[in-house]
């Protein structure tokens, strides 16, 4: 038919191939979910796609159990009095809620669920690099999750859910359950960053260079750089912290000759390069969507693409920040400080360059795209008063109070969960090959604005006049801060529902989606929706960049002639 | 594993396209997973950084209860496993499978010296009464902390033995392997990635024989 000349992943020299155009069926009779059926084929299925939708089911169901816990601990706050739950409940529901929160939703969420659906689709992979390791990643998380809840069933957990010490070592709760369950579960985020790290260098289809590859792939990238590099000091930090409960050794006990404030350092070491491991894919996503309801070429490709690196490498140099008031020297605190700055040029470089793809877009405003608005708004609130944060005068004033806890709901549920409900929304009609109701969509991303700022602004403002964080308690001048706060708490728990009810009732009646409803230029829109076992029926060769709107489309469904010798 | 592909070689999975790219991957795959080691271990380190620059006099003392003549042979017995791991690699290269075996059965041997050894110096301290943190109870280290170098150093012998331990059953495994006929020249990928993270295993306990042995 044609030829295309393209380098090869896996030489990297110049070659000319022969290629034709495949054009997505729009009505597929074979798919990933047509294709193995049954409880122990999904059970033991090493198909991305489905170990994909099995942790976003995990994820949704970790979710769920921390956001009731949530709204059970707003509830609690609407009197300054106790409401209707012990303190030492109170103290319970938050740790679980934030290491539920942490890690079984925000560090897996993004990579893990959504991120192992479409990464190989967008590589033009039939699977990622190590496909058991991926299924195993999978078990481990649920062995993780089984640690956990044995810790719930005994004593529970009040550490709050960064587990300092001394406190941690003398606490009655069952930390030693929960800090193994988070040593495993590392496990599982190691295992599929290096999947991906390798899936992305060596299993990239003819054609995909470096300066091709989507912006998403780029995040997903920095992203697992930081989980192989980060997570394994966490998982030496909790493993010491076990010892110390099991048989005393004294490296973080003052009592023994240890350093708590040892344990701080480490712990955020991981901790805070953490925060850029829920981030980043999340900016993969915004990148994504904003380019194709747009309908034009992102704006600075390399800035977003080595910025998401930049941000890797810096996030690992700010860990100092959390310890402006453990007593660090002085000259640690300022070094940290100007670091912290250092770290929201790459960030602000992202959000200008998203900013500037809109100019002269044709924008089209599907609830996606209503997503990525609401990321930029308050995601750059997030960003913000997290440099606000970094400036030491500041942080003395602002540790500790709800205006930290806002800050950093702004970043991780303003900007984590939102470009999650914007990337979930953009790929449900690839995944599931059925459309939601586009006028509750809108409803819905409605409800969680108003819901969300409701929730969270007001903590900026008791924070700022010294309410403290994890307080039980409080003085009568915080009560209307406290109602607003835990009404619109309501507000995003039904807005939260009604998603739930919408998703659910496209999958029973939903209109068929068509391989490409949004008319993406993206490699995982060139298959059918929901796509073959092994994602394309032939070997895509791609030969534009995966922005490049001002080409038409069939420019983007090529695939090698010549199959017989490929697949 | 779905394998619809009728020209793939049997050990080539459906979505590599050739045996070569399977190979670079694994070795990839293995790379990245040994910087993640590096990292773990790199805590221990850090830990034995902070708490040598508060107790260096500690250091000196408690060094000289470790018995520097055992040391240096498990240092020993473990770079020659290491050279067993790669002769059993080259045997693999050039097609010789008795080579392949034997080698990997010598490496396994010395893993097991390397253990004996080392149970022998646990066994030894804990006559002492030299134990980790709160239970230490010898007397004869002259610093009020000294409980403190025994917990890093059981710490990073501990964690190091476990490796030692996970290698020993991924090299019987490979044995295993070896032995059902599966590897070959045209493909030896597990004996290759097993044997870099043995190399890593014991490039680490090169790292901590002079940090707790050769203090002075």
């Amino acid at each position: 038919m044609a030829t295309a000349e393209v380098s090869p992943a896996s030489t990297g020299s110049k070659q000319t191939l022969k290629v034709k155009r495949f054009k997505p069926s729009e009505s597929p009779k074979n798919t990933y979910l047509t294709d193995e059926k049954g409880l122990w084929a999904w059970m033991t299925t090493v198909d991305h796609k489905k170990i994909g939708l099995m942790y976003l089911g995990s994820v949704t169901f970790f979710f769920l159990v921390g956001g009731i816990l949530a709204l059970l601990l707003r509830t609690e706050l609407l009197t300054p009095a106790q409401t209707f739950i012990e303190a030492d409940t109170y103290n319970q529901f938050f740790t679980l809620h934030g290491a539920i929160m942490v890690f079984f939703v925000l560090v897996p969420s993004i990579p893990a669920a959504l991120g192992n659906f479409v990464l190989p689709m967008q590589l033009g992979a039939k699977d990622v690099a190590f496909p058991r390791l991926n299924l195993a990643s999978l078990y481990i998380y649920m062995i993780g999750a089984i640690f956990t809840f044995i810790a719930l069933a005994n004593n529970g957990l009040d550490t709050g859910w960064t587990f300092y010490t001394p406190y941690s070592t003398e606490s009655s709760s069952s930390v030693i359950w929960v800090t193994l369950g988070v040593f495993i579960l590392g496990f599982s985020s190691i295992l599929t960053g290096t999947n991906f790290i390798a899936t992305i260098h060596k299993l990239r289809a003819p054609g995909i260079t470096w300066g091709k590859l989507p912006l998403n792939i780029w995040a997903l990238y920095a992203t697992s750089i930081i989980q192989v590099l980060a997570t394994p000091v966490l998982a030496i930090t909790v493993l010491l912290l076990t010892m110390e409960r099991f048989l005393g050794i004294g490296i973080f006990d003052p009592a023994l000759g240890g350093d708590p404030v040892l344990f701080q350092h480490f712990f955020w070491f991981y901790s805070h390069p953490a925060v850029y491991i829920m981030i980043v894919p999340g900016f993969g996503i915004i990148s994504e969507v904003i380019t194709t309801f747009s309908k034009k070429h992102i704006f600075g490709y390399w800035a977003i693409a080595l910025s998401s690196l930049a941000i890797a490498f810096i996030g690992f140099l700010v860990w100092g920040h959390h310890m402006f008031t453990s007593g660090q020297s002085a000259v640690a605190t300022t070094v940290f400080s100007f670091l912290t700055f250092l770290v929201g040029i790459p960030t602000g470089i992202k959000i200008l360059n998203w900013v500037a793809t809109l100019y002269k877009g044709s924008i089209e405003m599907k609830t996606p795209m209503i997503y990525v608005f609401i990321f930029l708004f308050l995601f750059s609130i997030g960003g913000f008063t997290g440099i606000m944060l970094g400036a030491l005068s500041a942080d003395i004033h602002l540790h500790d109070t709800y205006y930290v806890v806002a800050h950093f709901h702004y970043v991780m549920m303003g900007g984590t969960l939102i470009a999650l409900l914007a990337g979930l929304h953009y790929w449900w009609p690839k995944i599931t090959g059925r459309m939601y109701n586009e006028f509750q969509g809108k409803i819905g991303s409605a409800l969680i604005f108003i819901g969300f700022n409701m929730t969270f602004l007001p903590q900026f403002i008791m924070g700022s006049q010294g309410m403290p964080r994890r307080y039980y308690n409080y003085i009568d001048q915080f009560t209307i801060f406290h109602q607003t706060s835990t009404l619109g708490s309501y507000v995003l728990g039904i807005g939260f529902l009604l998603i739930a009810y919408y998703l659910a009732k496209s999958l029973i009646n939903g209109e068929k989606a068509g391989s490409n409803p949004w008319g993406s230029r993206g490699l995982e829109w060139q298959s059918t929706s929901p796509p073959d076992l092994h994602n394309f029926d032939h070997t895509p060769v791609v030969i534009n960049g995966p922005y490049d709107y001002h080409k038409p489309m069939e420019e983007f469904q090529l695939g090698l002639a010549n199959e017989k010798d490929h697949h | 594993m779905a394998n619809h592909s009728t020209s793939h070689p049997t050990h080539v999975h459906h979505h590599f396209v050739d045996s070569d790219q399977q190979f670079d991957t694994a070795k990839l795959g293995m790379w990245v997973f040994l910087v993640n080691e590096i990292l773990f271990f790199g805590g221990l380190f850090c830990a034995y950084i902070v708490y040598r620059a508060w107790y260096p006099e500690l250091f000196q003392m408690a060094a000289l209860e470790l018995n520097t003549f055992w040391g240096a042979v498990n240092t020993v017995v473990l770079i020659g496993s290491s050279l067993t791991v790669a002769m059993a690699i080259r045997s693999a290269q050039k097609n010789q499978m008795k080579g392949l075996k034997i080698n990997l059965l010598i490496t396994i041997a010395l893993a097991l010296v390397f253990m004996v050894i080392k149970g022998f110096e646990y066994a030894h301290k804990f006559e002492y009464g030299i134990f980790p943190g709160e239970f230490y109870t010898y007397d004869g280290i002259d610093h009020p902390q000294a409980h403190i170098f025994f917990s890093i150093y059981y710490m990073l012998t501990g964690v190091h033995a476990l490796h030692v331990i996970i290698g020993i059953g991924l090299i019987y495994w490979i044995y295993r392997r070896a032995k059902r006929g599966e590897f070959s020249s045209e493909y030896y990928t597990p004996v290759e990635i097993t044997g870099l993270y043995w190399h890593l295993v014991d490039l680490i306990w090169i790292f901590l024989f002079p940090l707790l042995y050769l203090i002075e």
